[in-house]
């Protein structure tokens, strides 16, 4: 686990990077280490420059908090994809359904009846207590029993079989936009190496997310077409444009909280048209704003009267008020139990072996091994607020630690893991770099529904393991590639 | 005790508001020591009201009233039995288990000054703890309406040792949590026992859970525990969960909000009369 050596997704373990030999090439990336064998040095600075362009004609920004230079910026896009092959999607497609139910059962359960708490798995306190744990759902059951509609899935890779879910996303998943922008933007740049490779399509993304939505309408009547709507907090969010490129694919309108209104329990958006009533909400707004009457009464980004519409069933949103419990870190190092619990399987997919700092013992060895872990806020995202002790300075060590001291409730630590790298195109040439893959897994009332691949974030700096687009990673299409 | 309850809440908007609605909890649920014999809420506005229920047992009601709106009183009132159980509450609907009243929250996180009063307070008992705090709260803050508002949190209040019934709430809350004490807030009606029948707010206290005798209703604002002048209508993690009224409406200006209470003792009017 805390090999220094990364496993490289193109040569496997074998020492050296020449990225035009042939040695030891795996057999998914074959043709794309003969493009790269193929393409002199300027030519792929100028696909590079090119891409560069199509991103900034799109207009594809994110919002960096914390960057005082620039508040929207281009997220770096690397043009060598990442490749899987058929077969190691299919195990991964596996991993994440059974997570994804099991993510769904346990929501539902907490939320009713808490057997997994009466049976003693988890410790009521981390889920009773928990901010996230949202008491206005308990006893709520919402449309088509479905809680995580859109669920991001977080793996890391670390040798040829070894993939660990790194968190989950069950709040608000973002990034789906560049996983769709990439693959756009790739076909554009280079048409020829799709003709050579059977690359699975990723284009289908929108139109399962709306079916997946209409799924859960919660007006079922045959032949009504629901009305879905994506509710952003507005043009300030980080993922406004995601937000704007999403309902512009599924074909629904874009909404802010002063578009909708409530009127005698249901939802209804203002249009030139007059008043029309709303069924599905995919929202990209916090359980905080959504409701002033009942949540953060200072709000003006919600709906006031959404929660009553909700709770008369009246409404669906997606994802489901109370989700973000399950994106806490220390209900994630319970996550083998948990899907053991509700599947009666054992889990596919591994977890990273995780101390949870409220245990004394595993605060104690967590103090004791700073330099070498890696430590995050139990509540924490997008690498804001963690501590990854081999590339931390001692004042900062010292600093986390005493941090730590203070709420060891509010941190795990995890082992420091060699993530696989992939080919990236650097300005000194083709170099590895570490990658991570967020797969977005869709759950409607009619079942589950998943493209293959994702979207993978590179930390385009040489050695560093952090991805998150917040902190200057980058991305890469990925894809799933057909065995030859 | 027969507690009559007459509260009116009267809202007046500068100017004409759309999409006013408004969620309640004005309606109180019965138990053991709490009988409801009849319970009305109007309004002088034309509008639907939806019956509901929240995650902590309350009964709620949204309001959306008709069209425009540039006033819009609300008129509740009740007659309810209660029994003297010395605070101890019985027969209550718990939908949500003890140790989700163990969370702070937004009103009632605790700051240096309310650990340091946790500790003081501290009596190794949670009955004991209890009436400790309850007594030294009514002891040391100063009944004052002018000096917190509606969302003015425990911490605040602390520091300047003054507030309303609100506010001996919140600090009453967020001590006992700190001791490990499952607490919530209440909110309702106080038949005085000074005789002043009108009051110019609803009443507020808190409920702990006292190992073998359960939800304990303590009174800081009094220094007591509640008997059977309290009426008991809803509850939460703080003010807002349990707030009688919670609006929101589209224009409309600034707002005036007056509100007149008067609870009274029914049945000692009746004797009275007959003697």
């Amino acid at each position: 686990m805390t090999a220094t050596t990364a496993f490289d997704e193109m040569f496997g373990l074998s020492a050296g990077y020449d990225a035009r030999s042939a040695d030891g090439v795996t057999a998914a990336y074959r043709a794309i280490r003969q493009w790269l064998a193929d393409s002199p040095a300027e030519l792929m600075a100028a696909r590079r420059a090119q891409a560069e362009l199509f991103f900034r004609r799109i207009g594809i920004t994110f919002a960096v908090y914390g960057d005082a230079q620039a508040t929207e910026r281009l997220i770096p896009f690397d043009i060598v994809p990442r490749i899987m092959s058929r077969a190691e999607w299919t195990g991964l497609e596996h991993g994440l359904k059974q997570r994804v139910a099991a993510l769904n059962a346990f929501l539902a359960d907490i939320y009713g009846s808490q057997e997994i708490l009466k049976a003693g798995i988890i410790p009521p306190e981390l889920v009773l207590m928990n901010p996230a744990f949202c008491l206005h759902m308990v006893g709520r059951k919402p449309p088509g029993g479905v809680w995580v509609h859109i669920a991001g899935i977080d793996l890391v890779r670390t040798g040829p079989d070894q993939f660990y879910v790194l968190e989950d996303n069950a709040r608000t998943p973002s990034g789906v936009s560049y996983m769709l922008e990439n693959r756009e933007v790739m076909l554009k740049l280079v048409p020829e190496l799709f003709d050579q490779v059977k690359v699975a399509p990723v284009e289908t993304y929108p139109e399962k997310l709306l079916e997946t939505l209409a799924s859960v309408s919660p007006r079922t009547r045959r032949g009504a077409h629901p009305t879905c709507v994506l509710l952003t907090p507005g043009q300030y969010n980080s993922a406004f444009y995601e937000h704007s490129f999403l309902a512009d694919k599924l074909g629904i309108e874009l909404v802010e909280g002063n578009d909708l209104f409530v009127r005698d329990d249901i939802v209804f958006m203002r249009t030139t048209e007059g008043p029309q009533r709303v069924d599905v909400i995919y929202r990209r707004l916090d359980d905080d704003f959504i409701d002033p009457l009942v949540f953060n009464p200072t709000s003006m980004l919600g709906v006031p009267g959404l929660m009553a519409a909700y709770a008369a069933g009246n409404v669906t949103l997606a994802n489901a008020v109370g989700t973000g419990i399950a994106d806490d870190k220390a209900i994630y190092s319970y996550m083998p139990e948990i899907i053991r619990f509700y599947t009666g399987e054992d889990a596919i997919l591994s977890n990273v072996p995780t101390w949870r700092c409220r245990e004394p013992d595993a605060l104690m060895y967590v103090l004791d091994h700073l330099p070498e872990l890696v430590v995050k806020e139990v509540d924490g995202s997008g690498g804001y607020g963690m501590l990854v002790g081999p590339h931390a300075p001692k004042a900062t060590i010292a600093a986390f630690a005493a941090k730590l001291k203070a709420n060891p409730e509010k941190f795990i630590a995890q082992p420091t893991l060699a993530l696989s790298t992939c080919p990236t195109a650097t300005d000194a040439g083709i170099a590895p770099r570490h990658v991570d893959l967020r797969p977005f897994v869709l759950t409607g009332a009619d079942g589950v529904r998943i493209v293959p691949g994702g979207l993978t974030r590179v930390a385009m700096t040489e050695g560093s393991l952090v991805v998150n687009s917040s902190q200057g990673g980058g991305t890469k299409d990925t894809w799933v590639v057909d065995d030859a | 005790m027969r507690i009559r309850v007459d509260y009116s809440t009267i809202y007046d908007y500068e100017r004409p508001a759309s999409n006013v609605l408004q969620l309640l909890r004005l309606q109180p649920a019965g138990h053991d020591g709490q009988h409801i014999v009849n319970w009305r809420i109007d309004s002088d506005c034309d509008g639907h009201l939806k019956p509901g229920e929240d995650a902590f047992g309350n009964i709620t009601h949204m309001f959306y009233p008709d069209g425009l709106v540039q006033r819009l009183a609300l008129h509740v009132t009740g007659e309810v039995d209660t029994q003297e159980s010395h605070g101890v509450l019985s027969g209550s609907f718990e939908p949500l288990p003890a140790m989700a009243w163990l969370r702070q929250s937004d009103l009632t996180r605790p700051d240096a000054g309310l650990q340091a009063l946790a500790r003081q307070i501290d009596a190794g008992d949670a009955l004991a703890s209890c009436h400790r705090l309850t007594a030294h709260l009514f002891d040391t803050m100063t009944f004052d309406p002018d000096v917190t508002h509606a969302h003015s949190d425990a911490a605040h209040a602390l520091s300047i040792r003054a507030g309303v019934c609100q506010d001996y709430a919140h600090v009453f809350l967020s001590v006992a949590r700190q001791l490990g004490i499952p607490a919530r807030y209440v909110s309702g009606h106080l038949v005085r026992a000074d005789g002043m029948i009108t009051q110019p707010a609803a009443h507020a206290w808190a409920e702990a859970l006292i190992p073998d005798l359960g939800w304990v209703a303590f009174d800081p604002t009094n220094g007591v525990c509640a008997t059977e002048a309290y009426l008991r209508v809803a509850v939460g993690l703080d003010y807002r969960d349990a707030a009688p009224v919670r609006g929101a409406r589209r224009g409309g200006g600034m707002e005036t909000m007056a509100v007149a209470v008067t609870t009274r003792d029914a049945g000692q009017v009746q004797v009275q009369s007959q003697s």
